[in-house]
């Protein structure tokens, strides 16, 4: 192995190299000059974030432990994108003179989380996996718990790290039986050895319980609501964008490469889990008041919707399930960013307090309705592609049945999304939310997600790039 | 030399109808029309030159008159021969019907700046005329018979949007919906008739359909459907379409009420031009009809020739000069349906030639008789004829050209219609003699209701005005001294020469058999009106009087309005729609709103699971996982 192969870690490199810079930044910039750290870190971010667009490589390194091509380019891409919104989102929270203390520990730990997502997505084997997954999970809990003087903040650090313990226990243990079985942990040799003797398919069954925690599919989404209502608005908009789309990269991703033996039981898996996710979380969704559990409700039901496009087999359900999350990124980041920026300025988080918004924020109103007709799939916005393809995708499969009950529950999102809408445009309200202006980062964010809420569902060669690279994986 | 200039006569109006729309409330009201009337102005110059260009230098190969197809842009490609091009075709009835549209047109123009000076929306109006200028024009041009009917719709709606020009007035609301409604239900035949016309054919293009070669494989489809042929069923429907504009019995309802409308659109839209558009339809496509469905022709021939008999007979009774000059148009309309339907092919195509004759010297003398009924409204502030009387005095200008209209309408020698009404005449004597002598008849009848609303205006006892009528300012009158030139001169032009079915030009002549009874009969429709109503007498109210129930009868125009309230409002709202209005409201909403309450109490009570004990969380989780695990390991395992 010489430098050039480890610069195939490119992504991985760069953002260690950003952290170090942090944590530098935070040993010896004085107090009084702490509010730059702000400025100069999402500024070192974006470089990161830029270089990752240059041509890459594909290939293997370690013996095969981590490994890269064209398509896991593209997430690491996407997930950079939303982490750059997410930290633009955020500056004028961390500005604030509580926070100013600890705003290098902000960046540092969900650096840190986006690395393991990254060796996660790129691993080879379910150690490099496991690791990945555990860097991604447990300063997750440090940032969920980072108002530490907030009651609900320290208790959504705790029920994220004992939930998520729960669940990785279950996981390690499915792996351990996978590995008693097949002999080994590299995914290669996994997948040829994998049968559908009763203890790999126990194993299996206790990996996607595992994976179903991380994307919060029911019935493993209970920590979910109480985290997400918890957390610091910031963090839930990372939490339920960034952390879940790398869960459901890394997850489409195994089971396209580890367990196609298995497809048939995972199908049927499937095909339960997805009813279940979007009927019950829209069913939940429905009757939410405080919009961060209303919007961690409705990411919950998303995930059962990407489910229908994982159904669709390695090629189109890889590719419709990339584009739904790039779509997913920046629609969702929309909501949460003016959902930020209106906690930030009033600290109001309940849907009742936007009755009014349009007459007084007339330009924050326009982007929610945006990112909310997005998240429902209403054309012509790239929401509505997104939804559309993944139907496409379980629909060439033949499940019609799925696809009607997801069109209905579609339907019923529609409902609640709108009431939001409703709020903002219809209802009158004798205190609204008085007229302010958003900060320059957070305006900028905002712009950067209207744009690709328009411009993903209309630059048709995104969706055509991300489906050759999907065909290029799977020819071999 | 080439045509491509002539998709300058189209474009020109939607250029103006764009720059008056969109910016005339930015100028003062009376430049939007003289922006408007200019550009109409060049509009119809270039018909001249096209016109001139057509019939003497280019349009002539070997003796017949070509299809030209000046430009075209193929717009939707759905094989390679069934594709919608939107262009311009030039042959002898486009090139005729550029001419009488542009110059009404323009006369409409130039007359609106008086008649329509002061009022609200004067440049709205403007820019409706442009709108409706072009979708004529448009339709007129049209290469295929899809950019016609796309065209067809445009006047339509631009016919909707003049007639409801007074919207705070609800008669004339009412009557802009009617006309619509009534003009797109029979558009819906057209659009069917089209579609299976080009099922059949593999192509909307008019050129391959009217060639020898499109006849063919038109003949050749063996499709037939209730006893006649898919392609008898296609040209019928798209005859209702042309029916349906052209106000022929029973679609004939709407055209009566458009008069609401502003006079000048009266005499542009519902007189000389769009009215005409079903005749120009069925001439179009003429061939298709006169080879493949000759009994399709028969049909046509006799709803005209009905439609003119029932209209002449309404027009006798009428009080409101617009409104007997609405049936009037109906009547004569039916002439030229009848003319089509009862002409043959090439040499004896002498029916199609007078039908698009007496098209244009229609479309000058009713615009004349349309504009000069503009100008006594505008003076005595009243439609009814019974509160006029004795302008000939204060109306001088619009006395006299008014009276040539009338002796132009009622087919006295040697005004124009005389002689495409001659023409008429012959044809119908030599294809079946009922529709001649029907025709005979509506002659007698034109004369005497049209000398009846002569005598009543401008004769007969004064009425007491309020202020004295006077004389229409110059830009009202200059149009109607126009018009009156071309409605005296216009039948000198030796029309067969130019017009013909198959484009082989065929000498005219004059039938003296037929010319002077017809003549002669004119003269007595005059002769009993002028004694009827050149003085004030008791004659009319008595024979009304003796007339009774048949007198009564007509003046409701044969209760044609209320039999179709009686369907729409008794049969169809009561017995089809109010059935349909409960399910929608009882089943449909019904179970929608069943649906949304269990959505809702499922929701409430899903929401309990959720407690926020993180040991409940814990039981769940594992839960789910021992289902599954049971479920898919050991039961389908």
């Amino acid at each position: 192995m010489d430098l050039s192969q480890f610069f195939i870690m490119r992504h991985e490199v760069l953002l260690l190299a950003v952290i170090i810079l942090i944590l530098l930044m935070e040993i010896f910039v004085g107090k009084a000059n702490r509010k730059a750290i702000i400025p100069v870190s999402i500024g070192l971010f974006l470089l990161s974030t830029l270089a990752g667009f240059l041509p890459a490589e594909s290939g293997q390194l370690f013996g095969d432990m981590y490994r890269t091509n064209g398509l896991i380019v593209s997430m690491k891409n996407i997930l950079n994108i939303g982490v750059l919104i997410v930290m633009l989102l955020s500056a004028e929270w961390l500005r604030k003179e509580e926070n100013l203390d600890k705003v290098s520990e902000y960046y540092l730990i969900m650096l840190s989380t986006l690395v393991g997502m990254f060796y996660m997505i790129s691993s080879g084997d379910f150690l490099m996996f496991y690791l990945g997954l555990e860097l991604a999970s447990i300063p997750m809990a440090a940032l969920a718990a980072y108002d530490k003087f907030r009651n609900s903040s320290a208790e959504a650090g705790i029920k994220f790290i004992f939930s998520s313990a729960l669940s990785s226990g279950v996981l390690l243990y499915g792996l351990s039986m996978i590995y008693a079985s097949t002999g080994s942990i590299y995914f290669t040799e996994v997948a040829a050895h994998m049968g559908e003797q009763p203890l790999q398919v126990l194993g299996f069954i206790f990996f996607l319980a595992g994976m179903g925690f991380k994307i919060s599919l029911v019935p493993f989404h209970f920590w979910t609501a109480d985290v997400y209502e918890g957390a610091p608005i910031s963090v839930t908009s990372y939490l339920s964008v960034i952390s879940k789309g790398a869960a459901i990269f890394i997850f489409s991703i195994v089971l396209f490469s580890v367990f196609p033996m298995l497809e048939p039981l995972w199908q049927e898996l499937l095909y339960v889990l997805a009813i279940l996710t979007m009927t019950l979380a829209n069913l939940f969704a429905v009757r939410q008041n405080n919009i961060k559990r209303f919007l961690a409700f409705s990411s919950i039901a998303q995930a059962g919707f990407i489910l229908l496009g994982i159904m669709g087999g390695p090629h189109l359900g890889l590719t419709t399930v990339v584009y739904f999350i790039l779509v997913y990124v920046f629609t969702n980041l929309g909501a949460f960013g003016v959902a930020i920026s209106i906690s930030d300025k009033t600290g109001k988080e309940n849907i009742n307090d936007y009755n009014g918004l349009y007459k007084t924020n007339p330009m924050l109103s326009l982007t929610m309705m945006l990112a909310l007709f997005s998240l429902a799939g209403i054309p012509p916005v790239a929401g509505f592609f997104g939804k559309f393809f993944l139907f496409t995708s379980a629909a060439s499969k033949g499940y019609y049945i799925l696809v009607l009950i997801a069109v209905l529950n579609a339907t019923i999102s529609l409902y609640y999304y709108l009431r939001v809408v409703k709020a903002m445009f219809i209802e009158k309200s004798d205190h609204p939310i008085a007229p302010f202006r958003s900060s320059l980062s957070t305006r900028m964010a905002l712009a950067l997600c209207v744009a690709g809420t328009f411009a993903v569902g209309f630059i048709s060669w995104i969706y055509e790039y991300l489906y050759d690279m999907t065909y290029l994986l799977f020819i071999f | 030399m080439d045509f491509l200039y002539t998709i300058w006569i189209p474009l020109i109006p939607f250029l103006l109808f764009l720059l008056i729309g969109l910016t005339g409330m930015y100028f003062k009201p009376i430049v939007s029309g003289i922006v408007g009337t200019v550009g109409l102005g060049v509009i119809t110059l270039l018909s001249f030159i096209t016109a001139y260009q057509y019939f003497f230098v280019d349009g002539m190969v070997d003796g017949v008159y070509q299809k030209i197809v000046a430009g075209s842009y193929t717009w939707l490609a759905f094989t390679d021969t069934l594709h919608i091009d939107m262009g311009v075709m030039l042959d002898p009835i486009a090139v005729m019907m550029l001419l009488v549209v542009s110059i009404v047109s323009f006369m409409v123009h130039i007359y609106s700046l008086g008649y329509m000076k002061g009022e609200k929306g004067f440049s709205r109006f403007y820019a409706f005329l442009s709108l409706f200028t072009f979708s004529m024009l448009g339709l007129v041009v049209a290469t295929n018979i899809f950019q016609m009917y796309i065209f067809w719709e445009l006047v339509g709606v631009s016919s909707f949007l003049l007639i409801g020009f007074y919207y705070d007035k609800p008669s004339a609301v009412a009557a802009s919906k009617k006309a619509f409604i009534v003009t797109r239900f029979a558009d819906f035949g057209f659009l069917v008739g089209l579609l299976l016309l080009s099922y059949i054919t593999g192509t909307f293009d008019f050129k391959t359909l009217t060639s020898p070669e499109g006849i063919e494989t038109i003949r050749g489809a063996g499709l037939t459907f209730m006893g006649a042929s898919a392609v008898t069923w296609a040209m019928l429907l798209i005859f209702m379409g042309g029916a349906g504009k052209s106000a022929m019995f029973p679609l004939h309802i709407w055209l009566p009420d458009a008069m609401e409308g502003p006079t000048p659109v009266s005499a542009l839209i519902h007189a000389a031009t769009m009215v005409v558009a079903g005749v120009y339809l069925v001439a179009r496509l003429f061939p298709v009809f006169i080879m493949v469905t000759p009994e399709s022709l028969n049909v046509i021939a006799y709803i005209g020739g009905f439609t003119s008999l029932f209209a002449a007979v309404i027009a006798c009774t009428q009080f409101d000069i617009k409104r007997v000059l609405a049936f009037s148009t109906l009547s004569q309309i039916g002439y030229m349906m009848l003319a089509l339907g009862v002409s043959g092919y090439g040499e004896h195509g002498l029916g199609f030639t007078a039908s698009m004759f007496h098209l244009s010297t229609h479309a000058m003398f009713k615009a004349l008789l349309f504009l000069g009924a503009g100008a006594i409204i505008h003076a005595v502030h009243s439609n009814y004829m019974y509160e006029m009387g004795g302008l000939r005095k204060y109306l001088p200008i619009t006395h006299l050209t008014f009276l040539i209209a009338c002796l132009t309408i009622a087919g006295v020698p040697p005004l124009s219609g005389f002689w495409s009404k001659d023409e008429i005449l012959a044809a119908a004597w030599h294809h079946d003699k009922l529709l001649f002598f029907i025709e005979f008849a509506v002659a007698g009848l034109t004369a005497f209701y049209m000398f009846r609303l002569y005598f009543s205006v401008f004769w007969g006892k004064e009425t007491h005005y309020h202020h004295t009528p006077h004389e229409s300012p110059l830009t009202m009158t200059i149009p109607l001294m126009l018009l009156a030139v071309a409605s005296i001169f216009a039948g000198f032009i030796p029309f067969g020469e130019f017009v013909s079915s198959d484009g082989i030009p065929h000498h005219g002549e004059i039938h003296m058999n037929i010319a002077v009874p017809s003549v002669a009969i004119g003269l007595l429709g005059i002769l009993v009106a002028l004694l009827m109503y050149r003085r004030e007498t008791t004659v009319p109210d008595r024979i009304a009087k003796a007339l009774g129930g048949f007198y009564r009868t007509v003046y409701h125009k044969f209760y044609i309005d209320e039999v179709y309230l009686f369907v729409t409002k008794k049969i169809i709202f009561n017995l089809i729609s109010r059935p349909v209005a409960w399910f929608d409201r009882h089943l449909v909403d019904g179970t929608m709103n069943k649906v949304a309450w269990v959505v809702e109490f499922s929701s409430y009570r899903t929401r309990q699971l959720q407690s926020g004990q993180l040991q409940h969380y814990a039981v769940f989780f594992v839960a789910g996982v021992l289902v599954l695990v049971l479920t898919f390991a050991y039961f389908l395992f």
